[in-house]
């Protein structure tokens, strides 16, 4: 690279002021963005990497940080510049652009205007020529009927059209930089794939430079020209991203990547495997095993579910009259045996959860039948229904709100025991610290309260807590799509493990079809409140039938940097919405066999 | 619900306890706050045997005397002794606060837990009556409430927490609303528990905190409203003492007397800024995130 960089960030580090101490969060970092080039930072959760971002803006608060280093921005030191200076440079020289669509636009303002302000702002133009400008850049990011859609306010939008939104007022300026801090990770999948895609579209045309801060290697190989791996703080290893990914050096570069699932990696292989426990002092990764043979399926299902419909009524007007309805979860059907893990996999939207709420009956469904271990579910009352929350339990997706955080974790284990009676309060503290054993907790923990344990150790008190009342069944609803992916192998690793020794059922909700392949025995995918393909899992990976299935297998990030030159055509597909009006007949779905319990919905 | 009882027993709740004190000593302003109230609850107390004037005692030849050694606050205008006036109407002055916002938060959390949680019809009917409620100035509707009861102090306190008890619900209901939506609270529903089980372990400890900052801010106001119902004749009867009726009294001669007025106003200033403090303690020490 002669030419020279865009950015330049020399010896950067960054403290945080901590009870009276500087703490470095930050250390000693450097790295070049050249012109036109994508530089990725990766890293896990608490690895500096947004707080790099951040400092390159400066947008930490001045009082409590300390930015020290050297930051030169197209020559210009960052540092040296006053306060109004770098608002300049900012959103002018450099943009960004954040994780969170939802939360970034100002919703009382139209797109249109959020976006022109921008531009009379910062460039000086008329209304009229702002407003053609912003049109300009909408139609830039694929925004279909652009100039219709000037006027539409933000909740208007969809989360993927509100980051193109976002990206659009990036782009406003024409940047040099533009900072991406997790752009894609509060989107869906096939969503991600087409925001990834304009990203790199763009950067051609425009000819930016591109920071892009994530966790996702999947993402990193798509995207990155070169990567800069986090850890701790520290960059560990920098290179270019073929480098990193095939010839990785350090320890946790290695650690990171095999704990990385990749889609793919289960061909041959009969049954879940857990993922490879890896060394992280020396990257060495042990063969992991396969949880065989934990299906019975000889034996009655434990869980079986009939024609289950969940609707939920829109009302509207002054007499909150019904006006449509939406089709949550429609006529879905499936078996769950002993031992197995189903999954559920789907995008937002689709009634996977919906689905799993509707069978433990946390929500009413409106028809259908549920038979689980000898209940009907749906014909219980409130005692029946309360016995029956014995065999099946749930576990929640984000680790940060699925505990109360007023009760100690030994009181929440030991709560559903002592509620249903189950046995004594000696034996309710034996349970308890026993249970703390077996999810690799130790049992003086039961003293703590949730907030002094990390994301995953609550996910695993959360485990404990719902093995208490030793049910067969266990609904995991995204239960480790928010963990860092070392973290979110061993929580699976720890699933498995408990299905082989406890011989638990598990339907599995999930959007990640990486970690999807890994732990189920069979797959079912949803669009739509429906079930459109359903079979043993290697039948619905290997040999998709169904487009969204295809569809949605093909947007999957893999983390191979050799595929990087591929596009998959700029789509701007939106999500559908299963909202109907009153007099929605649903039609008569039919199914084909492909193979041996591989049923694909063919109308 | 006596299972509910031996849930934290299994584990250290004693631990719990300490660690609230624990937390408690080591914030230097709660126990300021908790200083000053404790002050005044002995000094009300103890007001029969502490070797003082009789309060209504009064005294031609010392009407309105500024503070000397006889009389270390001054006299009022019927020649009585503030000081011992003063220590008097501790009694009448902190009970006027305590009971009243006990009564406000008593009757008004269970209706907003009730009314958060359950929403629908329940919802409605609870939060229309406490908007008509909220829509009567609060002090009108003390006056009303009091003047219905017939003039006591008892009656002051309870139209004075029936008139407070609407920003409970309100307060209660709104934070019920934010902590149900908690995967933990659907969690709880999902291990099998009834209502009243999640209401009271999971939903109440996590709203507890502004309802009682809001009872201490409360406890402020109910003092001063039942000054001004002393003033009309529904609170403390005449000639017995409290601070509400002798500011009241005070205000006639603040350029004459100006110690009248003085007293009871700092000490009115004093326990409202202790309990104050207390709450902010208390809001840190009970929880456990707060390290």
């Amino acid at each position: 690279m002669s030419e020279t960089p865009v950015l330049s960030v020399k010896n950067l580090t960054t403290s945080f002021l901590v009870d009276g101490e500087w703490k470095s969060v930050v250390r000693d970092i450097s790295f070049d963005v050249g012109p036109g080039e994508t530089v990725a930072i990766v890293g896990e959760s608490g690895s500096g990497k947004s707080v790099t971002s951040l400092s390159i803006m400066r947008l930490l608060a001045p009082g409590s940080s300390r930015i020290e280093g050297k930051i030169l921005l197209a020559g210009k030191n960052l540092q040296a510049l006053s306060e109004k200076e770098m608002r300049g440079v900012r959103g002018n020289d450099a943009s960004m652009i954040f994780q969170e669509p939802m939360t970034s636009l100002n919703p009382i303002f139209t797109i249109g205007r959020q976006i022109s302000e921008v531009l009379t702002r910062h460039k000086g133009l008329s209304k009229q020529e702002a407003r053609a400008e912003t049109v300009r850049l909408l139609e830039k990011v694929r925004i279909p009927n652009a100039s219709a859609r000037f006027d539409d306010y933000p909740h208007q939008f969809s989360g993927g059209m509100r980051q193109r939104v976002m990206i659009a007022m990036a782009l406003a300026s024409r940047p040099k930089l533009l900072i991406a801090d997790e752009p894609t990770t509060a989107l869906d999948v096939t969503i991600q794939g087409q925001i990834l895609d304009l990203i790199k579209v763009l950067q051609e045309e425009e000819g930016m430079s591109v920071l892009f801060i994530t966790h996702d290697m999947g993402v990193v190989a798509e995207i990155a020209d070169r990567t800069i791996v986090m850890y701790r703080g520290e960059a560990v290893e920098s290179g270019p991203t073929e480098e990193i990914f095939h010839r990785g050096k350090h320890p946790y570069t290695r650690a990171l990547l095999s704990a990385v699932p990749r889609l793919g990696s289960m061909r041959n292989r009969e049954w879940p495997t857990r993922f490879p426990v890896v060394d992280v002092s020396t990257g060495e990764a042990a063969e992991p095993a396969e949880v065989a043979g934990t299906v019975d399926t000889r034996k009655t299902p434990v869980l079986a579910v009939k024609n289950l419909i969940t609707r939920f009524p829109i009302r509207s007007g002054l007499f909150a009259r019904q006006t449509g309805a939406v089709h949550a979860v429609e006529n879905i059907s499936f078996d769950l045996f002993q031992g197995e893990t189903l999954s559920l996999v789907g995008e937002s939207g689709c009634g996977k959860s919906t689905t799993g709420r509707s069978i433990m009956r946390l929500i009413e469904p409106t028809g259908g039948e549920v038979a689980l271990d000898g209940y009907d579910v749906l014909r219980l009352d409130q005692l029946g229904l309360r016995n029956m929350r014995k065999t099946i339990q749930m576990i929640f997706q984000d680790p940060f709100s699925s505990l109360n955080p007023r009760m100690t974790v030994g009181q929440a284990i030991a709560e559903p025991f002592i509620k249903h009676r189950l046995g004594t309060v000696k034996q309710a503290r034996e349970k308890t610290a026993d249970l703390l054993r077996k999810v690799g907790l130790s049992p003086d923990m039961a003293s703590r309260y949730p907030h002094e344990f990390s994301g995953g150790q609550r996910q695993r008190i959360a485990i404990a807590r719902v093995l208490s009342l030793d049910p067969k069944v266990i609904v995991a609803d995204e239960s480790v799509s928010a963990l860092d992916v070392s973290i979110k192998a061993q929580v699976c690793n720890l699933l498995l493990d408990l299905q082989q020794s406890l011989n638990l059922a598990f339907l599995f909700i999930s959007h990640d079809m990486a970690v999807v392949e890994r732990v189920s025995h069979r797959v079912a995918v949803m669009y739509l409140g429906e079930i459109v393909e359903i079979g043993p899992r290697a039948a619905v990976f290997e040999n998709p039938q169904h487009p969204y299935t295809k569809k949605l297998m093909a947007a999957v990030p893999v983390p191979d940097p050799a595929r990087r030159g591929i596009r998959r055509g700029i789509s701007n597909d939106e999500l559908k919405s299963p909202v109907r009006p009153m007099d929605y007949r649903p039609p008569k779905r039919e199914y084909r066999e492909v193979s041996a319990g591989h049923l694909v919905q063919v109308a | 619900m006596t299972t509910i009882d031996q849930v934290p027993s299994i584990t250290v709740a004693k631990r719990g306890e300490s660690r609230a004190w624990r937390k408690m000593k080591r914030n230097r302003s709660s126990l300021v706050g908790a200083a000053i109230v404790l002050f005044f609850a002995i000094l009300a107390v103890a007001a029969p045997i502490l070797p003082i004037i009789d309060p209504i005692a009064t005294s031609w030849s010392a009407i309105r005397k500024a503070p000397s050694a006889a009389y270390w606050l001054g006299t009022d205008d019927l020649g009585r002794d503030i000081l011992s006036r003063m220590i008097w109407g501790a009694q009448a002055s902190l009970m006027a606060g305590v009971v009243s916002v006990a009564i406000a938060v008593v009757i008004g959390v269970p209706f907003g837990l009730v009314s958060g949680y359950f929403g629908g019809w329940v919802d409605m009917v609870i939060s229309r009556i406490t908007e008509a409620l909220l829509a009567m100035p609060f002090l009108i509707m003390a006056i009303a409430l009091a003047a219905f009861l017939g003039p006591s102090l008892m009656n002051a306190m309870i139209a004075i927490g029936l008139s407070a008890m609407p920003i409970f619900v309100r307060l209660t209901r709104g934070q019920v609303l934010a902590v149900k939506t908690e995967d933990y609270v659907e969690g709880a529903r999902a291990v099998g528990l009834n209502h009243v089980e999640i209401m009271v372990r999971y939903i109440l400890p996590n709203v507890f905190a502004p309802i009682i900052v809001q009872a201490t801010l409360t406890v402020a106001t109910a003092i001063i409203a039942e000054a001004s119902l002393s003033f009309l004749g529904l609170g403390q009867q005449p000639p017995a003492p409290s601070w509400g009726s002798m500011l009241n009294v005070a205000k006639n001669f603040l350029t004459q007397a100006p110690w009248m007025a003085m007293w009871p106003g700092a000490a009115i200033f004093l326990v409202v800024i202790g309990f104050n403090l207390l709450g902010d303690g208390l809001r840190d020490a009970l929880d456990p995130r707060e390290s």
